[in-house]
């Protein structure tokens, strides 16, 4: 089994000797009603990280503990959990740092649980989709025309959006997320602004018809929390507030040369 | 087509807000709040001062200074209300609240400084 080898891999990292208590968000729909906590104790290896924590769980403790990861690197963003109330990529986040324990381990906040750890993301699935993250071209030029050409300033205007691993800590940090589920929400916002602002794409006029509205980039208060959390730098917080000042001076030019609008 | 909401132009209105008083609140405060009062700063009388603020730039920072700030302050109100304190029900209620008393004290400047 793929996993048992590498969580045995990963276990030869040297034994520290000292344990560690994890308190993890435990909910059965079958079995109970309510979310538990339970309590399982960890050894704690050099370099653990909670992933590592979770898969020991799993692999010695208790085969009954469901939750998401995959790549163990920060890359495919499945990892995401409230780690003693901070929403983290449990496999970023070393244990050593969070001693003596106890650490509690929950789902991702703001999202519907449907299993132990495992949240259930249809919300934002489809929010992503709404948005077109794709170039969208008005007309595709042929293909002897050869690439689209692109300079390294116009690749910088979008490349940091891109870099979303789609982990949704920033849905899980973002209080108006959970006071208001239509919200469109950060990565979302973010991830349109990779195309809008990529020199290729012309589809900013089809996103804007789902973000420039009150449940789009205008439920946003700048608390910033997003950007605080995301673990690739992505900036949500900043394409949003990009977004905001792009939306306004179209409004603008709306209003003020109303014939000009498309 | 026109736009489906019209968020952004109180956000445009909070935003000059925000702006103008971070900036200048701090100058104006400073003179009048310390460097007058401790000396620093000559003081000067009240017919300079009243000279001054009747002149047309004068008045048109002041009134954009106090206004901006009213609209910036309506905004920022109207979400800790509505987010804060959990009353999205009452958005209407609230909206008018905050953008109508910063309405109130635009109108009030503008009276005050047309009648400097
Ligand atoms: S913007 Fe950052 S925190 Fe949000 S989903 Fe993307 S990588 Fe994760
Ligand atoms: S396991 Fe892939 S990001 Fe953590």
């Amino acid at each position: 089994m793929a996993v048992e080898s590498l969580a045995g891999n990963v276990s030869e990292t040297p034994a520290t000797g000292q344990t560690v208590t994890l308190e993890v968000f435990r909910y059965r729909p079958e079995e109970e009603t309510e979310p538990v906590y339970q309590a399982y104790e960890v050894p704690v290896h050099k370099d653990w990280v909670v992933l590592d924590a979770l898969n020991h769980i799993k692999d010695h403790l208790d085969g009954t503990l469901s939750y998401r990861w995959s790549c163990r690197m920060g890359v495919c963003g499945s990892c995401g959990m409230m780690v003693n109330g901070d929403a983290r990529l449990t496999c970023a986040t070393f244990v050593e740092s969070l001693l003596p324990g106890p650490i509690r381990v929950e789902p991702l906040e703001n999202f519907p649980v449907v299993r132990d750890l495992v949240i259930e993301m249809t919300d934002f699935m489809e929010k992503l989709e709404s948005v077109k993250p794709w170039i969208i071209r008005d007309e595709e030029k042929p293909l002897e025309d050869g690439e689209y050409l692109q300079t390294p300033a116009q690749l910088a205007d979008f490349e940091q959006f891109s870099m979303c691993i789609n982990c949704l800590l920033c849905y899980a940090a973002c209080p108006v997320y959970g006071l208001e589920p239509g919200f469109t929400g950060p990565a979302v916002i973010a991830l349109a602004q990779r195309y809008n602002l990529d020199s290729r794409d012309q589809g900013a006029g089809e996103r804007n018809a789902v973000l420039d509205t009150d449940e789009g980039i205008w439920q946003c208060t700048l608390v910033g929390e997003c950007s605080e959390v995301c673990p690739k730098d992505v900036d949500p917080a900043a394409a949003i507030q990009r977004y905001k000042v792009s939306s306004t001076l179209q409004w603008y030019r709306n209003l003020l040369m109303p014939w000009s609008s498309k | 087509m026109m736009k489906r909401t019209i968020e952004p132009f109180w956000w445009s209105l909070f935003g000059a807000g925000g702006t103008l008083a971070a900036l200048f609140i701090p100058i104006t405060l400073f003179i009048n709040g310390l460097a007058i009062p401790l000396g620093w700063l000559a003081a000067p009388d009240y017919e300079n001062v009243l000279q001054m603020a009747r002149h047309p730039l004068a008045r048109t920072y002041l009134f954009l200074l106090i206004s901006l700030s009213f609209y910036h302050w309506a905004h920022r109100f109207r979400f800790t209300l509505y987010d804060g304190l959990q009353l999205k029900h009452l958005n209407l209620l609230i909206a008018v609240i905050c953008y109508g008393g910063a309405t109130v004290g635009t109108v009030a400047a503008a009276y005050t400084l047309i009648n400097l």
